[in-house]
């Protein structure tokens, strides 16, 4: 179901914790997961789940708890805009529109070429660096202008 | 203790009270929905919110601990407004449809809305809808009506061992699911119903028959498993339409198995036998009481004086009533038989000259809270005895209680097994021996001198560490379960757990099988001196038999070997309270009996305990109260003692004198038996559990229970090492042969011992193998 | 930055983050110190009461009081965790300090362990900043290879191992006992307290739980004393302290000052209201803040008291400051829909109220609100704060009342005239992209 790689990485981070105390790595555990496949399958949350000896209800409570899982298919770069108070005053929201414009879609959609999904973030502590976006939940973008959007897309899409 | 006064009144609590329990003593209600007793507290309803003094703000009075000196008030302005304003944010999201809810009427939401509720809704922005779930058979979902208490979730995770429902997402999207739409199969899925406050989980069976206020309220007693649950079964106009829990804190608290909950409706099942009948020409024909009862009398008067009463056998079902089992053995010993017994499924009766007394748990239900450690030998625990088992499970998972268990079976108790000792049936003996043998070593006694030669010359890693586990001088158990107990050495067993036990200091007990499988020893209905138990009785037939309430396809050892026994008798007649093709097949006159929902009567559970119950329905058509069949009978017989005037009668001459001094699991020598089955090379040992929904002619007719995950269909399971021995894979049919043959699925199965196959018995698809133990031969189709 | 600066001193300058950067700061020191002396826990929680540290994440507990708490003679295993789960609209600092300086957290954390008597550790670090965490690995890499992490640190017979644990999107688990949750492998679902952590923490044993620059402060307060790190600040309120200011000012960003501070020097500092205009409203500690007009907030200083007095809180030092063309109607439309959305969904004034309080809100804005919207507001906003598990609730009704209160008038222009008191085209002006920010 998951790689190698990712199996280990899944096991350096159950050793961080205390013996007995798997279900403590089912966070990092979804993320990996989540990296390897691009989003969450059910199944792929049940083997982590049984990887990790929990029920799978409660490895599936995580997942849909945290919103930087994605439960259903997403395209290739997920571009996450935060238009909180903050980044809103200083062009959070012109930004996001400038994307919508540009990628043609709106919050919560895949281009249609499944290269990018558009989607509202909340506050992601980078207030100061308005606008902030992230690139598929990793990699933060900040002090975002229309030209750095630009580039930032014309890089993406030449991946 | 601390003291506390809440409105007003002052009351005395234990320390670690909460403001909840000082409200329970003080018999003030306070308003809650998320609160449950035996359920982890998660104080977030918030409608239990009250006014503590020096507190800033109000309280949640189910999670606030008691301090000396506090002082509450949890119908003040302050307390009524916070709960009005909880109630208000329940009720934004919940859908006004009470006139068609099933909850209308027991509903905790409407009860407080009537208090707490505003005229008026403020809220006026879109409303929430979630999608219905399918839950499965017996729990019916009205998603949109849940508040998110979180009970259900809880209740499974906390008591059933399994979080099968969970609250996922967040905020107002938070929402009480299953993993992937899956069903709810716990045998204990019901409680989840009672446990709801509103109408989102409803009973599917029950749902849109009646409603709660048309309903008489009767208390009564399981006739299923062996711990005595207490049921209130509701009834309308005569018909029962449903069963809810009879509180009772030392047996099943406030829960019931699903068993308890939904066998009711194989009361109206159309298999119910309504007229007498009896055979005439090979045709059955309905009949008057008067010529069925005469009919037998002449039949049996006849057999009796040509052969002997010992040509009589009284074969008896487990889960008869006090009053009938004693009314039985009675009936056959006034014939001058001492062929009775009520333990059908058993194989191996050699205890029966050395036991000290009738077997029983060997401890308060209770006070399996404070175990330190348990061995459990041979029990399919959590199937057989679901909230037994739920008592193990809690002490597991809260108190630290390490079980052990022995057996060719490890399927998932659903509570962590310390150590378990893997083995076939036929090695069970051996492997006891060795934990005995550990145990010596381990404490220094010696093994009794006249095991000391069956000892073992190794002992295995398991047999040392389940030693260690029972050895640690703390209060520990010995259970033998129905697998120990229907084993061809069960004597043995019995007497191997007894030393175990006695070099440990555990105390010994028996789960038993059925609703009174310690009743009918306390009533004699077992065989006497030269009389045949339940195996000779079909091991060589009998010219007449009685049985009462047994099925003999499905109720015995071997059913098929039952079916043959009965088949050649000259008169066969059963009392059943349903008909079935195996009894007409098998029998000669059929006596339609009352269930225990018709009749009254007593069951004598696990620890002792005699509970009587009345009859909560007329019984239907020509049915009849058991008790009542067999006194007639006895007059017609011209017996004497056949008089009482009611089922209490009854009950007093068969349990007069202290019942607590008739229970005793001590066992005297029993030497190793000669026939040990050696397993033969290519075949497989059998074993078979009864399963759960399959148990009692009454639950094998209960229609949803039938359509459960626990209901599926026999299958062949096998470890993936006995499987590949075979050269059969998982999803395979396979051909198995006993006595007979049937032909099965093959299913991996890793919590099974090498070279065993578990084949359910009990069941029509696997009648034809004969007995529940011994060798069986498998192959690939 | 100011010339007061500690934990962030030089990070506008091209600083190294590294062990041998901060050992070259005099990093460790503090720590090689209290190993080599055996400083006892006492004199290090004695030191720390003197010095007025009171927690940076936002209620301002004090430091030395809480690490007090801790049952140190408590048999088996005790936690101390770091809160760097930083999510509260308008609070950036942690992120800089765990990006500049995330040995000062460190050492801060292994000097708490000492105290505590901890044997393991956790700095739960937020999800959007994941190459904040990645750093911060490398940093406990780095500390572990230099012997100040894991057994017998500095060839002591004290032992320490930490770990970072990564988020994953979900504003709760700021709050102490959601982020146990979350750290033990589950939902973010505060608890209900008492048991507090300090006796029922991770895995139900004793834990002790800081902000990132509680921790980071710690080092400093060792090294310069406490009453010298008191006396940076005021009485009761001692320090620095790193403010966030966002918003509608020239150089948003992190500044380290003395509490006590008048707010206009920040205000200077961060280079003033954006483009000259006129300052509108200032929300002083985090989104969760009861927000304060221009008038008011530019005659206080910058402490937990006096921000307190005038009817706020400093939290955790976020200012997000709102010039004359922030609608405040649409301002608080966002913050209801950030509340919604990062309720936890377990209690049931915050999981029904903040849903109802953003729909209303939204409505306002939309131009659909009624003429009793305003009394409704104060009313479910009444009925969360006070009555929910935890502080959750109290943070979505805040900004609701204390933005109808202060600007009522914009409110009921907006439900008679269905539009906002200030023109869209001048919002949408004053909210572009900020031109002289110093990226």
């Amino acid at each position: 179901m998951l790689s190698q790689e990712s199996l280990q990485q899944i096991d350096r981070e159950i050793a961080k914790y205390p013996p007995g105390r798997k279900q403590s790595a089912i966070m990092s555990a979804l993320r990996i997961a989540q990296v390897e496949k691009g989003w969450l399958p059910k199944d792929v949350i049940e083997f982590v789940a049984a990887y990790l000896g929990m029920p799978p209800m409660a490895a599936y409570e995580v997942a849909t708890f945290y919103n930087m899982y994605d439960l259903e298919p997403i395209g290739r770069h997920k571009i996450t805009v935060c238009t909180n108070l903050p980044c809103a005053l200083s062009g959070g929201v012109h930004v996001a529109e400038y994307l919508k414009r540009r990628l043609g879609i709106g919050f919560n959609e895949t281009t249609p070429d499944g290269r990018f999904t558009l989607k509202e973030g909340e506050c992601m502590g980078a207030c100061g660096d308005a606008p902030v976006l992230l690139h598929n939940n990793h990699h933060m973008c900040s002090f975002m202008t229309m030209d750095k959007i630009d580039s930032l897309l014309a890089e993406l899409e030449s991946q | 203790m601390l003291e506390i006064e809440i409105d007003g009144k002052t009351v005395q609590v234990p320390d670690g009270s909460t403001v909840m329990d000082a409200a329970t003593l003080a018999g003030i209600y306070i308003p809650h929905f998320c609160y449950h007793k035996k359920l982890s507290i998660a104080a977030s309803c918030r409608m239990c919110l009250v006014q503590v003094e020096k507190a800033p703000k109000p309280l949640p009075a189910c999670a606030t601990p008691v301090t000396n000196g506090m002082k509450v008030w949890t119908h003040s302005e302050a307390a009524v407004k916070a709960q009005k304003g909880v109630m208000e944010f329940l009720l934004i999201n919940h859908p006004l449809e009470c006139p068609v809810c099933d909850q209308g009427g027991e509903c905790q939401l409407q009860d407080l809305a009537v208090g707490y509720g505003g005229a008026h809704a403020r809220y006026r922005e879109e409303k929430r809808v979630w999608v219905n779930k399918n839950f499965g058979p017996l729990i019916a979902s009205d998603a949109t009506r849940c508040i998110n208490c979180t009970r259900c979730a809880r209740f499974t995770a906390e008591i059933g061992g399994l979080m099968e429902l969970g609250q996922a997402h967040r905020s107002d999207r938070a929402e009480i699911m299953s993993f992937l739409g899956r069903t709810i199969d716990s045998e204990l899925s019901g409680n989840i119903i009672d446990l709801c406050p509103v109408g989102a989980l409803t009973s599917k069976p029950f749902r849109f028959s009646a409603r709660t206020w048309e309903l008489a309220r009767r208390r009564s007693i399981s006739p299923h498993d062996s711990l005595g649950t207490n049921l209130i079964v509701q009834t309308r106009h005569d018909k029962v339409m449903r069963v809810l829990p009879g509180v009772n804190e030392s047996l099943n608290e406030c829960w019931l198995t699903d068993k308890d909950r939904f066998s009711y409706e194989a009361l109206a099942s159309e298999q119910r036998l309504v007229s007498p009948m009896i055979r005439q020409d090979g045709e059955w024909q309905a009949v008057s009481w008067q010529a069925a009862l005469e009919f037998t009398v002449a039949a049996l008067q006849g057999i009796v004086r040509e052969q002997g009463g010992q040509s009589v056998g009284a074969l008896a079902s487990p889960h008869a009533t006090v009053e009938e089992l004693h009314l039985l053995q009675k009936l056959a010993r006034g014939l001058a038989s001492e062929n009775i017994d009520f333990r059908l499924r058993q194989r191996d009766f050699r205890g029966d000259a050395v036991r000290g007394g009738a077997p029983w748990l060997g401890m308060p239900v209770l006070d399996i809270h404070d175990l330190r450690s348990l061995l459990v030998v041979g029990s399919f625990l959590r199937k057989d005895a679901p909230l037994l088992a739920q008592k193990v499970r809690h002490s597991a998972l809260r108190h630290g209680l390490r079980v052990n268990a022995v057996g060719p079976n490890a399927e998932d108790w659903l509570m962590p097994v310390a150590a378990r000792a893997l083995v076939a049936p036929a090695d069970m003996a051996a492997a006891l021996a060795g934990i005995a043998a550990a145990l010596a070593a381990e404490t220094g006694k010696p093994v009794a001198e006249t095991l000391a030669e069956r000892l073992p010359a190794d002992i295995s890693a398991e047999a040392r560490a389940i030693a260690q586990s029972l050895a640690g001088g703390e209060k520990s158990a010995v259970w033998l379960g129905s697998l120990a107990v229907r084993h061809p050495r069960a004597a043995e067993l019995h007497l191997w757990a007894q030393e175990i036990a006695r070099l440990s200091g555990a105390l010994l007990g028996f789960i038993g099988e059925a609703a009174n499988s310690t009743g009918g020893y306390l009533v004699g209905a077992v065989p006497g001196a030269g009389g045949l138990d339940a195996r000779a009785m079909i091991e060589s037939p009998r010219r007449a038999y009685l049985l009462f309430g047994a099925e003999p396809d499905l109720d015995f050892a071997d059913g098929a070997a039952a079916m043959a026994a009965l088949g050649q008798a000259q008169l066969v007649a059963a009392a059943s309270v349903f008909d079935s093709p195996a009894l007409r097949q098998s029998a000669d006159v059929l006596l339609p009996i009352a269930p225990f929902t018709e009749t009254s009567g007593t069951f004598v559970n696990c620890i002792g305990d005699a509970q009587s119950f009345h009859a909560v329905a007329q019984p239907l058509g020509e049915a009849r109260p058991g008790w009542k069949v067999l006194r007639v009978l006895g007059n017609l017989l011209g017996l004497p003692g056949f008089d009482q005037d009611d089922s209490a009668a009854v009950r007093d001459e068969a349990l007069s004198g202290d019942i607590r001094a008739c229970l005793d699991n001590a066992i005297g020598d029993v030497p190793e038996a000669e026939d040990a089955p050696a397993a033969q090379a290519g075949r497989l040992q059998r074993v078979a559990d009864v399963p759960i929904y399959f148990a009692d002619p009454l639950v094998r007719r209960a229609p949803s229970l039938q359509k459960t995950a626990d209901a599926a269909p026999p299958a062949a399971r096998m470890s993936a090492s006995t499987l590949a021995a075979l050269g059969v894979s998982a999803g395979d049919k396979v051909r198995v042969t006993g006595t007979g043959t049937v032909e099965l699925q093959a299913v991996a199965d890793e919590g099974l011992a090498p070279g065993c196959v578990r084949i359910a018995a009990a069941h029509p698809a696997t009648v034809a193998l004969g007995p529940m133990h011994g060798d069986l031969s498998v192959e690939r189709i | 930055m100011s010339a007061h600066a500690l934990i962030l001193a030089g990070a506008d300058a091209d600083r190294g983050w590294r062990l041998r950067d901060y050992a070259a700061r005099g990093g460790y020191e503090s720590l090689r110190r209290i190993v080599a002396e055996k400083t006892s826990p006492d004199a290090i929680i004695a030191e720390l009461k003197a010095s007025g540290l009171r927690g940076r994440g936002g209620a301002g507990f004090p430091t030395g009081l809480k690490w007090s708490f801790m049952p140190r003679a408590f048999p088996g295993d005790k936690y101390l965790v770091c809160n760097s789960d930083e999510g509260e609209p308008g609070t950036f600092k942690d992120r800089d300090i765990l990006r500049y300086n995330p040995h000062a957290v460190i050492e801060g954390m292994i000097v708490g362990a000492w105290v505590m008597g901890c044997t393991r550790g956790y700095n739960y670090i937020h999800g959007e900043i994941f190459e904040i965490y990645r750093r911060f690995e490398e940093a406990l890499e780095e500390a572990r290879a230099a012997g100040l992490l894991g057994p017998n640190i500095l060839g002591s017979d004290f032992s320490f191992e930490l770990f970072a644990h990564h988020g994953y999107g979900a504003y709760v688990c700021g709050e102490e006992t959601a982020l146990l949750e979350s750290l033990e492998g589950k939902k973010g679902q505060p608890r209900f307290k008492p048991p507090f952590p300090a006796s029922y923490g991770l895995y139900g044993k004793p834990t002790t739980i800081n902000n990132t620059e509680t921790f980071a402060s710690v080092p400093f307060i060792l090294k310069m004393g406490g009453e010298a790190f008191l006396g940076l600040g005021k009485p009761n309120n001692g320090g620095s302290k790193i403010f966030s200011v966002s918003g509608h000012v020239n150089r948003p960003g992190n500044y380290e000052l003395n509490l006590g501070t008048p707010f206009p020097e920040l205000l200077e500092m961060a280079g003033g209201v954006r483009d000259g205009r006129k300052l509108k409203a200032v929300i002083p500690g985090g989104s969760s803040s009861p927000v304060l007009p221009a008038d008011v907030i530019m005659d206080c200083t910058l402490d937990f008291d006096a921000i307190g007095k005038a009817g706020s809180m400093l939290g955790s030092g976020a200012v997000i400051v709102m010039d004359e063309t922030a609608c405040m109607v649409r301002a608080l439309e966002r913050l209801s829909y950030f509340y919604h959305e990062e309720s936890c969904g377990q209690c049931t004034p915050c999981r029904e109220g903040t849903g109802w309080l953003y729909r209303v809100v939204r409505r306002i804005e939309e131009g659909l609100g009624r003429p009793d919207d305003l009394d409704l507001l104060r009313s479910v906003a009444g009925n969360i704060a006070g009555r929910t598990i935890c502080a959750l609730g109290d943070a979505a009704a805040g900004p609701v009342q204390s933005f109808i209160k202060h600007f009522t008038d914009e409110f009921i222009y907006h439900i008679e005239y269905r539009k906002c008191l200030v023109p869209l085209a001048v919002q949408d002006a004053g909210n572009q992209i900020n031109a002289s920010r110093p990226c």
